[in-house]
């Protein structure tokens, strides 16, 4: 069977299957889903993106020790106690995501904004991890 | 990190039964391409979850970081159409990416909805980068306990 992949100027956007967590368990009987993540850095710092709809402030857990990034997000049930459901497409459950961070990061500066159910995180990298240009100097 | 979604089995001929069982036609069509690409479901985005209550009906949809202007959800006729773009955050020129997981662009979706509804009461709620559209069901629409009378 052939695939052609049209391509168009608007892109659209296709469904993608929210990735559900393997080998990670919870204690609570739920499932645990990956956020999916835009991560880039610069020279002062790395920024990590992350979709985590249904999750507020307080439930949003971010963990930075000896070079690992720990992301959890709680997500509340969301249907009311008298809703009956009719149509389900897409899983709900809460968000984890472990990653390791090669620099070293100045806990100290680390900012977090949660908008939408999209966290923005910066982490600032700390000095002595920050790219020194070395001077050459020619003899 | 691919899992197979649970499909929904109601107990009760549901009036979205047809849209779960196209749904899962299109799954069995796609599931062997879908192990080789990698997409998941043939569907269409964005996802939907439908729920009810004795008065009224919840679509509901993960839209996440996205500005309320750049979502639309229009009702006529007994259709629901959900459509938006979706426009990443401009980063500056000097980063260098690791990942590029989130998806962005325009989608387009619309459902016909099988109970009468109140149009004037149909309202939308964007938090937390979910979309709630509450579709009221019209007072004819609405369950009605008949009361038994006794006697001739």
């Amino acid at each position: 069977m052939t695939v052609s992949i049209k391509e168009e100027t608007r892109k659209e956007m296709t469904p993608t299957p929210k990735h559900a967590l393997e080998g990670a368990e919870s204690t609570r009987p739920e499932r645990l889903f990956t956020p999916g993540v835009d991560i880039f850095e610069t020279d002062k710092a790395i920024t990590v993106l992350a979709d985590m709809p249904g999750v507020r402030k307080d439930g949003l857990s971010i963990d930075v020790r000896e070079n690992t990034l720990t992301l959890t997000g709680a997500v509340t049930p969301a249907e009311g106690k008298n809703e009956r459901v009719l149509l389900r497409e897409y899983e709900t459950g809460s968000f984890y995501r472990q990653f390791r961070l090669s620099n070293a990061i100045d806990q100290s500066k680390i900012d977090a904004t949660l908008s939408n159910g999209t966290l923005r995180l910066t982490l600032p990298k700390a000095e002595a991890s920050r790219p020194r240009k070395i001077e050459v100097k020619a003899r | 990190m691919l899992t197979r979604r649970f499909p929904s089995t109601p107990a009760w001929s549901s009036p979205f039964r047809e849209l779960d069982e196209l749904r899962r036609e299109m799954d069995r069509v796609f599931g062997p391409l879908s192990e080789a690409t990698g997409f998941g479901t043939a569907g269409v985005f964005p996802a939907i979850n439908v729920s009810e209550t004795d008065d009224a009906l919840f679509v509901k949809t993960e839209l996440p970081g996205m500005k309320s202007d750049d979502l639309d959800v229009t009702f006529e006729n007994g259709t629901l159409t959900l459509s938006g773009e979706r426009e990443l955050s401009e980063e500056s020129e000097d980063v260098s990416y690791h990942r590029r997981e989130r998806q962005w662009g325009s989608f387009r979706r619309s459902f016909s909805i099988p109970h009468r509804i109140e149009a004037d009461g149909v309202r939308a709620r964007y938090l937390d980068g979910i979309l709630t559209v509450e579709l009221p069901k019209a007072a004819e629409a609405r369950p009605k306990q008949i009361t038994i009378q006794a006697g001739a």
